[in-house]
């Protein structure tokens, strides 16, 4: 692989900085400042997209920001993984410019200026996180990540949100300053530098270094990145719901999640390496730790009636599927996980865009009260049947893809018990989606609710909603564009 | 070590940086107009910052030897010399100290309303003692600084101080005069043993181990007052809460260091072998302190004594650093000595801006008013996560190479360190998320007025060095590094695995 020093990272992760910038100087005309952040983010996928003829050639963009010391960098670098990623939260920031706008001003919410500059600012952390090149850069944009979004979290500043925000900061700081900044700093005294590897397979730590040490050192960032919403660390998640539906759909589905799951994923290929995990039996142990969070969240998902709650233990779940393919090490399992960033991010937002839809139509947050809805809100309840049957992984929808490269890899892995695991949470996801969708269609409309009152949400919110539903399903038919980085990964 | 053609050529250049604010207080003595006088010092002190600029540009960083050296006899039946010098440590601690006054001056401007000339002498008389402290190559010149620094600082707290001045700065004084003596006792003992009161002439004597341990424990009581390490620190929380702005950011951001310099300057290099028998002490020492302080900061409603249990945290982490004693320890360690300047000295000087706004210093008074004071809350979100060592902010850099060091040294003494990180994270979240976010409509709060340009203009240089040391910290890790080994060799350390030694 070329490395070649390329300024547009640099761009990229710049980008929404200054958008937040400008969302912040034009807060008083409303107009200009939705306008600043739809440029941001466009510019920002741009610039990304324009990277991915490179990275397809094999090339490695690369920036250095800051020099610290010796080994200890601030870098960038766009290679496979970080594209998935990149892209994915990229894209998905256009549409939710549009949608947040929609939502945020049909409920007159409070502080629109800084939700906007805050959501600039989390999307800068995320790219940065997409493009770290090294661990330090990534457990900086980490951290920036969760400073900024805690006032997103934390929005309406009542009772509620002040203690769903402070559990987020809580998980997320504590696991990140207990368990990351030592790991990273003794990965620093072993091995002198914490630049990711330029392959998945050698790692970074040297030979030689004692067993016991190298596994507490993989606990620490298995736990450690708390974002992944790995169970028992995963509290901070449900509680975050308290936040806007739009913070909800885009950070909790994609940008902070992922970010979590995304640094877990970095870090177990570019930093460990596929062969030292192999050497030490990592892997297995690995994918049934995550199993227990697939499986237990899934039926924690089915006793919520609150959607955006159900729809929370479902990330959990679903975000645990990515860890579980890495961990089985062999090359389609890795695949399967990794497409899965974007497979997952693209339906979920979908399921949050639905829900946010549905509150701001009818102000329901319940499952038991939407039934009969569907005939008064087509196409949101299209959309939200589309990415359940992704989320379930039914053919032909994104889900599907990541589900068969798994169960493919588990064979290869020859992990019965993962292939059980993995079957058994189908069922689930399809017990706790059908029912949503087949009440909301078919179920009678509730008592003592006109549901002919209601329609469909602002255009703003279901333009956005149909088209990452309709992403959903072409992912599910083209899923080249995404393999063909996966592979780049594996090789 | 020493070459005598370096002594004494070109202009002293040190004599002029430490006794130049002398002058200026001489000067002062004959200004009348309290307005004149305020400007008066803010000039000098900004005269005095420019003056000492041409230290840092004409040190030379690859060599270990003092320089600028002056040497004059003084006492000469004595054989006490007037003797100056710096390395790469005590030339870093200088430049806090010169550029970190003008910004005491700042701080004070309405701050302090009455006697402002006998306040403006107070400051201009420590700044002379504290660049004198860091320069000084004679044990009795530096003795003599240490303890004119006292005098002064007791002064400011018992004068110009809150409601239990008095009680403060006599605690102050006690704690800090009862060190001075066990450190004159032990400067005697080596005058005995080696004919001389030259620091240097101290160094690398092979002195008896019963000796050695008898000096450090001297020089250790003496210091660790100073630092303040815990279990002496008691003086600290009640002399920065009485203490005004200012002197709650010199005591901060220059006199704590007095300790630990003066572990570096003292027991390192001349009492080494004292300096391993006691090592594991002191590092358990300071590893409650990182904890003990943290969970202190954490109990605190008083927004000063938030930040002053704050400081015994961070000093922990400085001690940690040197008794580690390996190069990213000792590195890191001095690293955090001027971070922690930067750092706290700028949300003392916060704490200060909110007192002149709400005249009190409650966090549950000051909840919320991030509302009406945008700029001011943004400044102290920058120095609220430099404080917990947010990555990119100058603390991560300096906690992050003790820690590396300390790895180096234990794996399971560094495992007791980690919940003084998080707990600093949690403290330094729970006040910035109270004072700028806390959502409580306080009517009191509605008239704030914002910054104001001579308030920016305080905060301002120290924003800029939080970001410089954050993410460039290479020009300060290069002035310190080769006075670093040639401190470790002094020490009688190997140097540590490559892994962890930057070049």
């Amino acid at each position: 692989m070329e490395t070649v020093t390329d300024s547009r990272l640099l761009w990229a992760v710049v980008t929404p900085l200054l958008g937040a910038g400008l969302v912040m100087a034009t807060g008083r005309r409303p107009n200009v400042r939705e306008a600043c952040s739809f440029l941001a983010a466009v510019t920002m996928f741009g610039l990304t997209a324009s990277l991915v003829p490179d990275v397809l050639a094999g090339r490695t963009p690369h920036f250095t920001l800051f020099q610290l010391l010796p080994g200890l960098s601030f870098s960038l670098r766009a290679d496979a993984l970080s594209m998935m990623f990149a892209l994915a939260a990229a894209f998905l920031w256009i549409l939710t410019v549009f949608y947040s706008a929609g939502y945020m001003r049909s409920l007159e919410e409070h502080a629109q200026t800084r939700f906007n500059t805050c959501f600039a600012l989390a999307l800068f952390g995320a790219i940065g996180c997409a493009f770290s090149d090294n661990l330090l850069t990534l457990y900086l944009f980490y951290e920036i990540v969760s400073v900024t979004t805690y006032p997103l979290v934390a929005h309406h500043q009542d009772d509620e949100g002040y203690e769903g925000g402070r559990k987020y900061l809580t998980y997320l700081t504590t696991t990140a300053k207990g368990l990351i900044l030592p790991a990273m700093v003794l990965i620093y005294v072993l091995s002198g530098t914490l630049d990711f590897a330029t392959n998945v397979h050698s790692g970074i730590l040297p030979v030689g270094v004692h067993n016991g040490v190298i596994i507490a050192l993989y606990i620490c960032c298995i736990l450690g990145f708390a974002k992944n919403g790995v169970m028992p660390l995963h509290h901070w998640l449900p509680g975050a719901m308290v936040a806007p539906t739009p913070v909800s759909a885009l950070l909790h589905a994609v940008a902070v999640v992922k970010v979590g799951v995304f640094s877990t994923v970095r870090v177990m290929l570019h930093v460990f390496g596929v062969d030292l995990m192999d050497r030490l039996h990592l892997g297995l142990p690995t994918a049934y730790f995550v199993s227990i969070t697939i499986l237990g969240a899934s039926i924690i998902a089915l006793s919520k009636d609150n959607l955006k709650l159900r729809l929370a233990y479902s990330t959990v779940s679903q975000l645990s599927y990515i860890i579980l393919g890495v961990a089985l090490l062999t090359p389609t399992a890795i695949e399967g996980g990794l497409i899965h960033i974007a497979n997952h991010a693209f339906s979920k937002i979908t399921l949050f865009f639905c829900a946010g839809a549905i509150y701001v139509a009818t102000h329901k947050k319940n499952i038991s009260e939407l039934s009969g809805l569907g005939r008064a809100m087509p196409w949101t309840f299209g959309a939200f049947a589309v990415a359940s049957l992704s989320m379930i992984g039914a053919p032909p929808v994104a889900g599907f893809i990541s589900k068969l490269y798994l169960l493919i890899g588990a064979l290869d892995a020859g992990a019965i018990g993962i292939l059980v695991v993995l079957v058994a949470s189908t069922l689930l996801n399809a017990a706790y989606f059908v029912p949503v969708v087949y009440h909301g269609f078919f179920g009678p409309p509730s008592a003592g609710d006109a549901h002919h009152h209601h329609r469909e949400a602002p255009l703003a919110m279901v333009i956005p909603l149909c088209l990452t539903a309709a992403i959903s399903a072409l992912l599910g038919f083209y899923p080249d564009f995404l393999i063909q980085f996966a592979q780049a990964v594996v090789q | 070590m020493t070459a005598p053609s370096t002594i004494n050529t070109g202009l002293p250049l040190l004599s002029v940086v430490i006794f130049s604010p002398l002058v200026a207080a001489a000067g002062a003595t004959l200004i009348g107009h309290e307005r004149l006088l305020r400007w008066w010092t803010l000039v000098s002190t900004t005269v005095v910052a420019v003056l000492s600029l041409p230290l840092w540009w004409r040190f030379n960083p690859d060599t270990a030897a003092f320089q600028f050296r002056e040497q004059v006899a003084w006492i000469p039946f004595l054989k006490v010399d007037y003797s100056l010098g710096i390395d790469g440590i005590s030339l870093l601690l200088v430049l806090l100290t010169t550029l970190i006054m003008p910004l005491c001056v700042l701080a004070s401007w309405r701050y302090i309303t009455s006697r402002v000339k006998e306040f403006m002498i107070c400051m201009l008389v420590m700044e002379t003692a504290m660049i004198g402290v860091f320069c000084a190559l004679d044990a009795i010149l530096f003795f003599v600084f240490w303890e004119a620094m006292l005098i002064p600082m007791a002064l400011m707290i018992g004068v110009w101080g809150g409601p239990r001045r008095v009680y403060a700065a006599i605690k102050f004084f006690i704690y800090t005069m009862a060190g001075s003596v066990f450190l004159l006792v032990a400067l005697i003992a080596l005058r005995l043993k080696t004919g001389s009161f030259s620091i240097e002439g101290m160094m690398g004597q092979n002195y008896p181990a019963g000796f050695q341990l008898w000096v450090f424990a001297a020089f250790f009581l003496s210091f660790a007052i100073k630092v303040p390490m815990f279990p002496f620190h008691t003086w600290l929380p009640a002399a920065h809460v009485e203490a005004p702005t200012a002197g709650s950011v010199l005591l901060a951001s220059v006199l704590l260091k007095m300790g630990t310099y003066g572990f570096l300057r003292f027991c390192l290099p001349i009492t080494p072998h004292a300096t391993h028998v006691f090592a594991p002490y002191l590092l358990a020492l300071s590893v409650i302190a990182i904890l003990y302080g943290g969970f202190t900061a954490l109990a605190q409603s008083d927004l000063k004594k938030l930040v002053a249990y704050s400081s015994v945290g961070h000093m922990g982490f400085a001690t940690l650093g040197i008794f580690v004693l390996n190069a990213s320890g000792l590195e890191g360690a001095v690293l955090v000595m001027i971070n922690h300047g930067v750092t706290t000295g700028a949300l003392f000087i916060c704490v200060g801006l909110i007192y002149e706004r709400l005249h009190t210093r409650e966090l549950g008074e000051a909840a919320g008013i991030g509302k009406f004071v945008p700029v001011f809350s943004g400044f102290l979100g920058v120095f609220c996560l430099s404080s917990l060592a947010f990555p990119g902010t100058n603390s991560f850099i300096g906690e992050f190479l003790v820690l590396a060091g300390s790895f180096a040294h234990s794996k399971t003494l560094t495992v007791f360190v980690v919940p003084g990180v998080i707990i600093a994270a949690a403290y330094m979240f729970r006040m910035l998320q109270r004072v700028a976010w806390g959502g409580t409509n306080n009517p009191a709060h509605t008239g704030l007025k914002d910054l104001e340009f001579r308030e920016v203009v305080t905060l301002a240089p120290l924003l800029v060095f939080v970001f410089w040391i954050g993410l460039h910290p290479q020009p300060f890790v290069r002035v310190m590094h080769a006075t670093v080994l040639h401190l470790l060799q002094q020490a009688g350390q190997v140097i540590p695995p490559a892994a962890v030694a930057l070049p």
